[in-house]
């Protein structure tokens, strides 16, 4: 079976556990093999938080550097900072919306300026698919969405052998019924958005 | 229902390792659960936590891992089969009695866990617990999957009961935390009442006794090889000539990296599983039927030893490498990349990766460590220290959330090695130092490891100031309780122990206890602390407010803003308070009220008062 390796990046609170839970189990939903790796602890205070899918039969459940297949950033400079995972046959998917360490408010470093690494990625990579996430969470009714806004853009992307259906099954799964209706337009919009790229 | 309890045999589920483990006890009958939290172990007490709510499941969150060993031990012996989580370096609290609990053994099955935690995600140190089958002789399991750790869980049970002796599960970081696919068995029925024997001259280990055990024991290790060699955990997969030998995780790198480079043909696997006693035999067997091995493993040389060793007795004069070829050394979690190109280095086939993208034109990022949260109290804390007590104090700390205080602007962390260190390293600093010493400890760490280092301060005449950050409950690891929580907000019996009467019952004399949030009372008592001859103990009482949104959410709080006309730029608030709530914007400082709690803090830090409330 053909192997895929999904890398997601973003910020601790951003929902990187859920995404990658959601796609395991919509995995699972189409008889799938699946491993997930998630970081738990120390990481998830603020930090950088990192967790990978891999479908189709491999045993690892941890991607090499260059080895990602689709590459999926909450936040740009931490897709940036994950483009190492990438090869030139990565597909890499990314909010846009910037997300400001403090390090940058005491003046330790400097934030890039996104359109330039944008541009810089999608020169490296096989596809780049940006898109306001922060605005289609808002717009779907819940900020805290952006991580199912881009599970829609990853639906939509043709990457992975998982259909859009099968993702928003298994995202019902995993929510409280009440969520149901703004996660699913979450998703719709990421899926929309997407398309438009 | 609680999920893991709802799957029906040959159900399939997507389980974390930790909840694979969880359900394979609970498959396997478990009664009495113990634990001390600490990733990556915590999701399998939190499970049976969880499951204790709604079933007869005996689980409680001991105040540290020996009392949690010691506390299951009892049960053990009576005839439960009970389970004792905890991570590696928490194995080396619990050393003492599983040293000798390895002496009297135990009658219902007994399954310690050990996670270890390759690459120090989130610990002091890598130390590999592999060691601790050999040191204590108890037997030891190690899965490569989740689902081989939900069968493996299954199968110590058995074990232990078999060898009557306490069995170890030896995970990693990426078997805990991964997911993975697990058909679900059947939930044996759980046996709660057990019954104690009295036979003094097999449990109370005095010398006489010991000599006698130690030899049982011994005897046992025959036994437990006898299994490990026809144990199904332990396997040649392939006939080729090539061999690799290797055990937990690495196992699934080396799969797919043989997948990859198209060579499963050419080789033998020997995949460990029961990793101690060393399957001899089966050792032999692998030995005799390849040319040349690798031994791919995490951390220390263990079984490359083994291996070895087991040639030698064997005479066969083969190449056995491992630590040293290509990219494997005893440093850091092994990843798909590094065990495929070492395979591929050692046996000279060819391979071609995919190359990373050129990363030389990316510009330099900005770190985003993990830090402490908006409105936190343990900032508030370091803040007021530091107010008065400056760089040149000597800041121990200990292992909670406010290690975190570590990093700039705060920098108040100045040792630290195990839980309880702080206390008792504040002593020797102070002694060999003469200077101020102000300890920091957190109040789960404090009921874990910090009680015996403050008794040895008051008794040996001790001079410096611990201060014990009480958050009202274990917040690193995910808000499990402790002996000082208020039980009553998680809706059970309240069993608070007052950390206050603890301290002064120890016969402290000078303790304060202050509101972190209040910055003047708080270096007042600072102050005092640091003028107090002797033992002084600051108690600062705030609820995590990540705990407090779950258990106890405050009223609306306001948030706070910079009034433009006020602030004259000293950044007070960023250089030296740094909550991560502020951010600048066209060089002026701002609240992300999104991330702002209302705790005040700020605008006592501020010399012109620009931080006020939201109207």
């Amino acid at each position: 079976m053909n192997i895929k390796r999904i890398v997601f990046v973003g910020v601790g609170g951003q929902g990187n556990l859920l995404s990658s839970r959601v796609l395991g189990e919509a995995a699972l939903l189409a008889g799938m093999p699946v491993n997930v790796s998630e970081v738990h602890g120390m990481a998830q205070r603020g930090g950088v938080v990192e967790s990978a899918v891999v479908l189709g039969g491999a045993l690892s459940s941890i991607v090499s550097d260059g080895e990602a297949d689709v590459l999926i950033g909450f936040e740009p400079s931490e897709t940036l900072r994950a483009l190492g995972k990438c090869s030139k046959e990565t597909t890499v998917i990314t909010n846009v919306t910037p997300l400001m360490p403090f390090t940058v408010a005491v003046g330790k470093g400097v934030y890039p300026d996104i359109k330039e690494a944008l541009k810089l990625i999608q020169e490296k990579v096989k596809r780049l698919i940006a898109l306001n996430a922060d605005a289609l969470a808002e717009e779907a009714g819940s900020a805290m969405a952006v991580n199912i806004v881009m599970l829609g853009a990853l639906a939509q992307s043709n990457t992975v052998p998982i259909t859009a259906d099968q993702m928003k099954e298994a995202l019902k799964m995993n929510i409280k019924q009440k969520l149901w209706d703004t996660n699913l337009k979450a998703f719709d919009l990421g899926f929309e958005a997407a398309s438009k790229v | 229902m609680h999920e893991l309890l709802k799957g029906k045999p040959g159900d399939k589920m997507l389980l974390l390792g930790n909840e694979a483990i969880a359900r394979g006890a609970i498959e396997a009958g478990l009664a009495f659960a113990t634990a001390y939290p600490g990733t990556p172990s915590s999701e399998v007490a939190l499970n049976f936590y969880q499951i204790k709510q709604e079933s007869d499941l005996y689980f409680e969150y001991s105040t540290n891992e020996k009392v949690a060993l010691e506390v299951a031990a009892g049960a053990a012996v009576s005839g439960l089969r009970t389970m004792v989580t905890m991570k590696h370096v928490g194995l080396n609290v619990a050393a003492d009695p599983l040293m000798t609990l390895a002496y009297t053994g135990v009658n219902g099955g007994m399954v310690v866990l050990t996670a270890d935690d390759p690459s120090l995600f989130s610990s002091q140190n890598e130390q590999d617990n592999r060691y601790y089958a050999r040191l204590s002789g108890l037997p030891m399991l190690e899965p490569t999957t989740p689902q081989e750790a939900k069968d493996m869980t299954l199968e110590a049970f058995d074990l232990s009961e078999k060898l009557k002796l306490p069995v170890l599960l030896r995970t990693t970081t990426r078997i805990n935390h991964s997911r993975g696919i697990v058909t679900l068995g059947k939930i044996r029925p759980r046996q709660t009442q057990g019954s104690f024997k009295k036979d003094p001259f097999s449990y109370v280990t005095v010398p006489a006794v010991s000599r006698n055990l130690h030899i049982k024991l011994i005897q046992k290790y025959d036994q437990a090889l006898q299994l490990s060699n026809q144990s199904p955990f332990n396997e040649i997969i392939g006939a080729g000539k090539w061999g690799i030998i290797t055990v937990g995780v690495s196992f699934d790198y080396v799969q797919d990296a043989l997948e990859d480079l198209k060579a499963k043909g050419s080789f033998s696997i020997l995949k460990v599983g029961f990793s101690y006693p060393f399957p001899e035999e089966i050792a032999k067997k692998f030995l005799s039927q390849v040319e040349k091995v690798l031994v791919i493993e995490e951390l220390e040389p263990i079984m490359e030893e083994n291996l070895r060793a087991v040639a030698q007795t064997l005479g066969r004069n083969i190449p056995i490498q491992g630590k040293g070829i290509g990219q494997l050394n005893r440093l850091f979690e092994y990843e798909p990349a590094r065990v495929r190109t070492s395979i591929a280095q050692y046996f000279g086939l060819p391979y071609q990766g995919r190359p990373t993208v050129d990363l030389s034109n990316v510009p330099p990022l900005p770190g985003r460590p993990p830090n402490l949260c908006p409105g936190c109290p343990h900032r508030s804390t370091f803040y007021a220290v530091k107010q008065v007590a400056g760089d040149e104090a000597i800041y121990p700390t200990d292992i909670g959330c406010y290690t975190l205080g570590l990093l700039p602007p705060l920098s108040m962390a100045d040792f630290l090695i195990c839980m309880g260190s702080s206390v008792s390293s504040a002593a020797g600093f102070a002694k060999a130092t003469g200077k101020h010493v102000i300890a920091f400890i957190g109040d789960s760490t404090f009921f874990h490891s910090g009680i015996t280092g403050l008794i040895n301060a008051v008794h040996n005449n001790h001079k410096f100031t611990l201060v014990i950050l009480n958050n009202e409950t274990t917040a690193m690891t995910g808000h499990q309780p402790h002996p000082g929580v208020n039980m009553a907000l998680l809706g059970q019996p309240n069993t608070q122990i007052s950390i206050e009467e603890v301290v002064r019952g120890i016969g402290v004399k000078q303790i304060s206890v202050v509101a972190p949030r209040k910055v003047k009372e708080t270096k007042e008592a600072v102050q005092k602390s640091l003028d107090y001859n002797g033992v002084s103990v600051i108690i600062s009482q705030e609820i995590c407010p990540l705990y407090a949104k779950r258990v106890a959410p405050p009223a609306k709080t306001r948030t706070f803003m910079v009034s433009e006309s006020r602030c004259k730029n000293h950044r007070d608030c960023v250089n030296l308070f740094a909550c991560p709530a502020f951010y600048l914007e066209e060089n002026r400082v701002k609240i992300n009220e999104n991330l702002c709690i209302g705790c005040a803090v700020c605008s006592q830090v501020c010399p012109e008062n620009a931080i006020m409330p939201r109207k």
